[in-house]
């Protein structure tokens, strides 16, 4: 049990590493969005089932209710990155910010 | 009183990530790139909190997680409206 | 009748939501009295003021067991798969820095607000792609797509056997 709960915060730390390097060296702002939303999101979902396992196995009033909550969060996380991602993604083109070196754009072909 | 040290030790490299997007946070050329960076800052704040809260054995602090989630989720929401053109 | 029914499935689900948070907290089985209590009033609450919103426009399928158990397996079968794809995909891509980025547009045909969301959602976390903009009237999607390999893609070549399973869940 110990030995999966160390593989999860592992993977974890790596993959949330993996966004914030992706932040810094991208070039725009749609691939950042990329980075930062694919990394954080998986990062924070295997750090929260570590958790999650540790208060399964922990049992009990405290150890139940920390499996619960960092589900929850982990459920909550998944629903709500990729729509605000989206929602900046969307927020950056109409602001006018057009995406670098890009061969095809046909959301500015509709305009 | 850390009881689970490993959770402190991913929480402490957590806290590193979190400074290194508050340099996007500093630098981000237009105010989109500045969104996107304080959304993963959010994130990672959730993780980091829930992390604490494994750590500390105290339940208290994923309470705030959860709330922080709702809030910053709003909040992005909001600013991505703002970033559009204004709230119309 | 139909505004009755839509309050109710709205206020189980928010007491289901309320009982998971207070679950470890008294005597009676897991829960408490009073905790019980207090989600009864507020699911009631949110019953009344969210209920006419939530199931319009086709919502009420999404009541069928059927569709969550076809979700369980989507969750951890193929979208597991693909969004573990997709952090390799960026960390290859950090590293080398080899970019062809373009906005693409393309129709997978869906028509109802819940299936567009599960897919534009499915798309931002699998490999190399990032949902822009959704077109309401037609069901385009435009997406971002990091390494552009055809200028007017079909949805298979940008996400593979997903709107089939977007389909099967939500429509």
């Amino acid at each position: 049990m110990n030995a999966l709960i160390y593989a999860f915060l592992a993977i974890g730390a790596v993959f949330n590493g993996l966004g914030a390097v992706a932040l810094l060296r991208f070039p725009d702002v749609y691939t950042r969005v990329h980075g930062a939303t694919k990394c954080t999101t998986f990062g924070s979902i295997f750090s929260l089932l570590g958790v999650a396992v540790y208060g399964f196995a922990q049992g009990g009033g405290i150890g139940g209710t920390m499996a619960v909550r960092a589900f929850l969060a982990l459920v909550f996380l998944l629903l709500t990155n990729p729509t605000g991602s989206h929602a900046l993604a969307r927020a950056a083109h109409r602001a006018g910010i057009k995406p670098f070196r890009a061969v095809v754009d046909r959301l500015e072909e509709r305009r | 009183m850390i009881v689970a040290l490993p959770f402190g030790v991913a929480a402490a490299v957590l806290l590193g990530f979190i400074l290194a997007s508050m340099v996007r946070l500093g630098i981000g050329p237009t105010a989109a790139d500045r969104a996107v960076a304080l959304d993963t800052i959010n994130t990672l704040v959730v993780a980091t909190m829930i992390l604490l809260g494994a750590a500390f054995g105290q339940v208290v602090l994923m309470d705030v997680a959860l709330v922080y989630a709702l809030l910053s989720f709003v909040s992005t929401l909001y600013i991505a409206r703002y970033l559009e053109g204004g709230l119309k | 009748m139909r505004r009755a029914a839509e309050w109710t499935a709205t206020g189980m689900f928010a007491f289901a939501v309320y009982l998971l948070l207070a679950t470890f907290t008294g005597s009676l089985g897991l829960w408490a009295p009073d905790e019980l209590i207090a989600g009864a009033v507020l699911a009631a609450v949110t019953a009344l003021a969210t209920g006419a919103f939530l199931w319009a426009r086709g919502g009420w399928r999404l009541l069928q067991p059927q569709r969550w158990i076809l979700f369980l397996i989507y969750l951890i079968g193929p979208f597991l798969v693909a969004m573990a794809k997709a952090n390799l995909d960026v960390a290859w891509r950090v590293i080398t820095g080899r970019i062809r980025p373009g906005i693409v547009r393309f129709n997978p045909g869906l028509h109802t607000e819940f299936g567009r969301t599960l897919l534009a959602n499915s798309i931002t976390l699998t490999p190399g792609t990032l949902t822009v903009d959704i077109d309401d009237g037609s069901g385009d999607f435009y997406v971002h797509w990091i390494n552009v390999t055809d200028e007017s893609p079909t949805p298979e070549r940008v996400c593979g056997s997903f709107p089939n399973w977007a389909r099967r869940i939500a429509e």
